[in-house]
């Protein structure tokens, strides 16, 4: 594996709701290069990590975060930090497909336009088109991208969604169980979707599938109880856990 | 144990007498339900439809005007006004000293002597001479027959009203009597007249008030429900002031009127019975109920938009002007119009501020005097004069098709601005 400093870091990251601690003291690194997962029984904290790497937690009354988050050695957390465009470089999608109720275009462009990343109409549209490709959505959109983007299937969404992500040209994907609410044929494409992406942006992406993390990712970390139980290459959890409770979880025990 | 309870019970019997009473009860209890509900709809179907008929019923008259033809001779009339002084510019000054007034009063006594000369006649009949003769000057030269409207007691009885004596007036007189769209109730203000009292003038009013009303209700209430919403803390102040809002919309409205006389008028000194101050009044009024429907259409505006949004570094002023308020705007304005046509309605908060005055010219600025539709039906439905009974109905009319309109209007931006999902 490569030296290249991590993307994102975390060290001793809590999580408060109120007084309830929903996580407790989570370190983990985020390369580049990979496709991170973050597993996990329901309630377990994986999604709400997952927020905390771009600030998402914010918009949620009474949650309070300590710790460190590092994107690039930028202090996430620092009061220099801009949120709306750490949102822009840290995107995400989330667990139901969220389409604005637009057209599939503005669903694309309004990333670039309020950011102000085009130059031009043509510039603007050739965001777009490239977006749409890169989500593998438009050979399926090209002759109707006027059409309202929730007109779409399921899938379709999602992938529209993703390309909207990616149109704001973000450093980090954090994807929050986005295959939950899709059929089997619709989730194989996002997941090989997610292969294509890897690479360009480093992936983060949280599912309680677990057959699915060690078909899209190559690292992973399982969650217990807000906690970060074990966390390395994906190959090895699967297959050579080091701990008790990330075996019980994989071999099916609870979940 | 439970193999033994269930090798006790033996399989369900469907088709036993009680089985079967229980099946038909349950089925004459969907009926009757049904029945009930299509007895409730019914009954407020009837009473809408007994409203719209006695309505039109009585109203219908007042839009219309009874007419009788008067022979008229003003080349011997002796008025002191040739037809090249018509053709000035001060043709209105030459017309107001001709003794028009005078003439006609006469030319009905000769004409009429018998069924009650000039006392037949409107009011506003000489004005409608005057008219004539504005437009065709000739007419001061040569006899002519011009129609104009009766007095009020006549217009009654021609439309079957009114004592017996009158009825046979108006039948003696039948030939000569004909109607026609009465264009002072369309086009005047209120009149101590009958035949000559008209609802422009308190449309105006309306009119003018709400625009007052809208223009300050609208974007307090929606800014304060996106506030409300959007930014503030929940905390004990919030809560507070959502209390508050709650029970302001549900303060009787005569309350905003003694707050309206006691602010705008005694502490500010804004001109009595105007429709700024009434638009002012009527805004306090509007604005909790807008407040209200705003806060529920944006919160109804799915939380998965905003994180789509902020997830794409969308600015929170963006998020809402972007995503969140076009998504409520039908919600928003639906609950605008109902707040609107309640404080159109309303007439208990502007009779405190003096809009129950008699005001005989419709308003031309917002601190003009002016009067408003419902207080009109009002000070109409008052007067004792049998003229008035139609008119009355006739306002009603006018009032109802207003709010017709508004929610007309209502229903189209709601349609135009629906998203569909």
């Amino acid at each position: 594996m490569s030296n290249a400093p991590p993307k994102m870091t975390a060290s001793g990251v809590d999580v408060f709701y109120g007084a309830k601690q929903a996580i407790r003291d989570v370190s983990i690194d985020v390369r580049q290069e990979d496709v991170t997962a973050f597993i996990g029984p329901s309630g377990c904290g994986k999604s709400t990590f997952l927020r905390t790497l771009n600030r998402m937690n914010d918009t949620i009354p009474g949650a309070r975060v300590s710790g460190d988050v590092r994107l690039d050695g930028e202090d996430v957390y620092a009061k220099a930090m801009d949120v709306v465009q750490l949102r822009a470089r840290v995107g995400m999608v989330f667990q139901k497909p969220n389409p604005f109720p637009k057209s599939i275009f503005e669903n694309v462009a309004y990333g670039p336009r309020i950011h102000g990343l085009a130059r031009s109409k043509a510039d603007l549209a050739q965001i777009v088109e490239r977006s749409l490709t890169r989500a593998g959505l438009w050979n399926e959109v090209k002759d109707r991208l006027g059409d309202s983007g929730t007109a779409l299937s399921g899938g379709q969404q999602q992938r529209l969604c993703i390309a909207r992500a990616i149109a704001v040209d973000p450093e980090v994907i954090l994807m929050d169980e986005p295959c939950s609410a899709l059929d089997p044929v619709a989730t194989a494409r996002i997941e090989e979707l997610i292969h294509d992406l890897r690479g360009r942006y480093a992936i983060v992406i949280v599912t309680h599938n677990m057959q699915q993390a060690a078909r899209v990712s190559q690292r992973t970390a399982f969650f217990h109880l807000g906690q970060l139980v074990e966390y390395g290459d994906t190959s090895d959890i699967f297959t050579n856990p080091r701990k008790e409770r990330t075996k019980d979880y994989i071999t099916g025990r609870y979940g | 144990m439970s193999a033994a309870v269930s090798a006790e019970r033996r399989p369900t019997d469907w088709r036993t007498a009680s089985m079967q009473r229980r099946v038909r009860q349950r089925y004459a209890a969907e009926r009757r339900f049904r029945l009930l509900g299509l007895a409730a709809v019914a009954a407020s179907a009837a009473f809408l439809l007994f409203l719209l008929a006695s309505m039109l019923a009585r109203g219908a008259g007042g839009f219309v005007e009874t007419r009788i033809g008067l022979p008229l001779d003003l080349a011997r009339a002796g008025l002191n006004v040739t037809p090249e002084q018509l053709r000035g510019p001060r043709s209105d000054l030459a017309l107001a000293g001709a003794g028009l007034e005078r003439a006609v009063d006469s030319a009905a006594e000769s004409a009429f002597p018998r069924a009650g000369g000039a006392a037949l006649l409107s009011d506003a009949a000489w004005l409608r001479v005057r008219e004539a003769v504005k437009r065709d000057p000739s007419l001061l030269r040569r006899r002519a027959t011009i129609d104009v409207p009766v007095a009020s007691r006549l217009d009654i009885a021609f439309k079957g009203g009114g004592t017996p004596a009158e009825r046979s007036v108006a039948h003696a007189l039948g030939p000569l009597l004909s109607r026609g769209l009465n264009r002072d109730f369309l086009g005047g203000a209120d009149s101590t007249d009958p035949t000559r009292a008209g609802i422009w003038g308190a449309l105006k009013g309306s009119l003018l008030t709400m625009v007052v009303t809208l223009l300050l209700a609208f974007p307090i209430g929606v800014l304060s429900a996106l506030y409300l919403e959007e930014y503030a803390p929940r905390n004990r102040w919030t809560d507070l002031i959502e209390v508050s809002i709650n029970n302001l919309a549900a303060v009787p409205s005569i309350i905003f009127g003694l707050l309206g006389l006691a602010v705008f008028l005694g502490t500010f000194h804004m001109p009595r019975s105007a429709a700024l101050v009434g638009g002012l009044t009527l805004a306090l009024m509007t604005t909790p109920v807008i407040v209200i429907a705003a806060r529920n259409a944006i919160g109804a505006v799915p939380p998965s938009i905003r994180d789509a949004a902020r997830a794409l570094g969308a600015s929170p002023v963006q998020v809402v002007f972007h995503h969140v308020l076009p998504l409520a705007l039908p919600g928003i304005l639906t609950g605008t119009i109902i707040g609107m046509a309640r404080a159109l309605g309303e007439t208990a908060p502007l009779l405190m501020i003096g809009m129950r005055a008699f005001i005989a010219a419709p308003p031309e600025r917002l601190t003009d005097p002016a009067t408003v539709l419902p207080v009109q039906i009002f000070l109409w439905s008052d007067d004792v004069q049998a003229g008035f009974v139609e008119k009355t109905s006739a306002a009603i009319i006018v009032l109802l098709v207003f709010l017709l309109a508004m929610n007309g209007l209502a229903i189209y931006l709601r349609n135009r601005f629906e998203t569909r999902w």
